[in-house]
């Protein structure tokens, strides 16, 4: 993670480009998840809308690529927070339903809102980011910029678990109504960190968007937001650096897995399944009760 | 001073079935009293109530003058209103001493922003929470439980823990529902002597419990309550004696049913 150029390759630098996009998702969706208790399985529709708000924001409006980005996150974070108030009020499975189809139509946005999304076929030659005059254009640039947001984001979410509001969400998840009763106000603090999660994953777009530098609707669908839960999950629900762990496996994993040609995707559901089986409460927390087992033997 | 919680024409229903019928009665700065009834009176219903967990169907309730049926629960532990509950509810993944500090929240400020850039301030605040929740742990006796899970505990631990997180909000009027219930007699003593303590200290206590031997020892006033109305109301004295209770309680004379199914 320290030296990209250690790894000599571009190809694998680029996918630890991906696993950085993907952390600063899941480490939002844990926050949501694994401390709050709440699900969306919607996270890849926050993702798009802060990839297209960005990307035609510089593309087909001249604003700057840090700017798209700031205006990616205002904009994406006020619909999450328009989406939530309502949806928050549901619990469960509800809850799982509501953000689906929130993910579901904004899938549909992006696929019919062809003159700004230019639909289906996407649209390219999005800008990259520059600073003064450098300008963002390979691979190890993007290592760099991409790592640097995941480590602010993980220090933000870290203080966030460990303060008086970390403690409240963590309240919420173990019972609503007696933290309700105890004078938390729960209801605020469950639309704060799905609004916080939704701006995590639009920082995440915009990255994505002015890295690839095209955008087309097919990875931001309903299957993108089902990996980011099963990141989640796999990596360990309550835990940030879980996050990570599954974030970066997820990722890594079908790239090793190729080799394989048509059966890679038996041998990944194989194992996930085998990982939820015998590390139920996922990698991060498993191997470490793993290893304590060990040492008591 | 006025009543410290007035409640006047209570009414809930719960679609057809009315479980609080009317109910007025109040509580006074400072005293113990308790609510009693058999199962299904509405006593639960009441406690909720007060606590806003559920919306009222008619009639006020105030604390201190002030209406806060309506209210949301978390307003109304902010007012100074706390409780513990008959099934007792931690946040059982936490600890001991992060359970007391939840109750904390209400009178603390920081929030998401202050967390993120935990400033000095942030840090001395959530020193001050720690320490006034260690003060709670150590007032019904469980510091030295401070870093185990909630879950963990034994089962008058885990009551005396909800009395810590309760007085970590600081009330003015506690609820407590079925304080004593499946504790031991030297428990229940035990439990009794926390219960005079908390009202020593300027808390007054409104409790629901079965156990009638505690409830005539603690109690200065007691409200009796049968299908959701006030059957009686008075000292435990007068309550033992009244006709009306003792019906309710234990059922009408022989004689008279007798009678009945003759006719």
């Amino acid at each position: 993670m320290a030296m990209p150029l250690g790894l000599g390759n571009s190809y694998y630098l680029n996918v630890l480009v991906f696993v950085g996009i993907h952390s600063l998702i899941t480490i939002g969706l844990s926050l949501l998840m694994g401390y709050a208790g709440q699900i969306s399985l919607g996270q890849a529709a926050f993702f798009g809308l802060g990839a297209y708000t960005s990307g035609i924001l510089s593309t087909k409006f001249g604003v700057s690529p840090w700017l798209a980005l700031l205006a990616a996150i205002f904009v994406t974070g006020g619909i999450a927070f328009l989406i939530g108030a309502p949806a928050l009020k549901l619990k469960g499975h509800y809850l799982a339903m509501a953000t689906l189809a929130f993910g579901y139509i904004v899938y549909i946005i992006f696929n019919q809102a062809s003159s700004l999304t230019g639909g289906p076929s996407g649209f390219g030659q999005i800008p990259r980011f520059k600073l003064g005059n450098f300008l963002f254009k390979t691979d190890v640039h993007y290592y760099y910029l991409v790592w640097i947001l995941v480590i602010i984001a993980l220090l933000i979410s870290l203080n966030i678990t460990h303060s008086r509001v970390g403690r409240a969400l963590r309240s919420i998840h173990a019972g609503e109504l007696t933290a309700n009763v105890m004078g938390v106000n729960t209801a605020k603090y469950k639309i704060q960190i799905f609004v916080l999660s939704a701006v995590y994953a639009s920082v995440a777009g915009s990255l994505y968007a002015h890295f690839i530098t095209f955008l087309n609707p097919s990875p931001f669908g309903f299957h993108f937001s089902i990996v980011l839960v099963t990141m989640v999950v796999v990596g360990g629900v309550a835990s940030v650096w879980g996050a990570m762990i599954g974030a970066a496996l997820l990722t890594i994993l079908p790239e090793y897995l190729r080799a394989f040609q048509d059966y890679d995707i038996l041998i990944y559901g194989s194992i996930l399944l085998l990982i939820m089986v015998f590390l139920p409460k996922g990698l991060f927390v498993g191997i470490f009760d793993l290893v304590k087992k060990r040492k008591n033997r | 001073m006025g009543p410290i919680l007035r409640i006047e024409k209570l009414e809930k229903s719960f679609g057809g079935v009315t479980a609080v019928d009317g109910i007025d009665f109040e509580v006074n700065p400072h005293q113990i009293k308790a609510l009693i009834g058999p199962n299904g009176a509405g006593k639960t219903t009441i406690f909720n109530l007060i606590s806003g967990i559920y919306p009222i169907t008619s009639g006020t309730i105030r604390f201190k003058g002030q209406k806060i049926n309506g209210l949301k629960s978390y307003v109304i532990a902010e007012k100074g209103v706390s409780r513990t509950f008959q099934n007792v509810q931690l946040f059982e993944n936490m600890s001991v001493l992060e359970n007391v500090m939840v109750g904390r929240h209400c009178r603390t400020r920081s929030g998401l922003f202050a967390a993120i850039l935990n400033s000095k301030k942030t840090r001395a605040e959530e020193k001050r929470i720690r320490e006034y929740s260690l003060e709670m742990l150590s007032f019904v006796g469980l510091e030295a439980k401070r870093d185990e899970v909630a879950s963990s505990l034994v089962f008058q631990q885990q009551k005396l823990l909800e009395f810590a997180r309760a007085l970590a909000t600081e009330p003015e009027l506690i609820l407590l529902d079925e304080p004593v219930a499946g504790l031991s007699v030297p428990e229940t003593d035990e439990m009794v002597q926390l219960i005079y303590r908390i009202r020593e200290i300027g808390i007054t206590i409104l409790l629901v419990e079965h156990d009638m031997g505690m409830v005539m020892e603690v109690s200065e006033e007691v409200v009796v309550l049968n299908s959701g109305q006030v059957i009686a109301e008075g000292t435990p004295r007068q309550v033992q004696n009244n006709e009306a209770v003792i019906t309710a309680y234990l059922g009408k004379r022989e004689t008279e049913n007798a009678s009945y199914t003759k006719s």
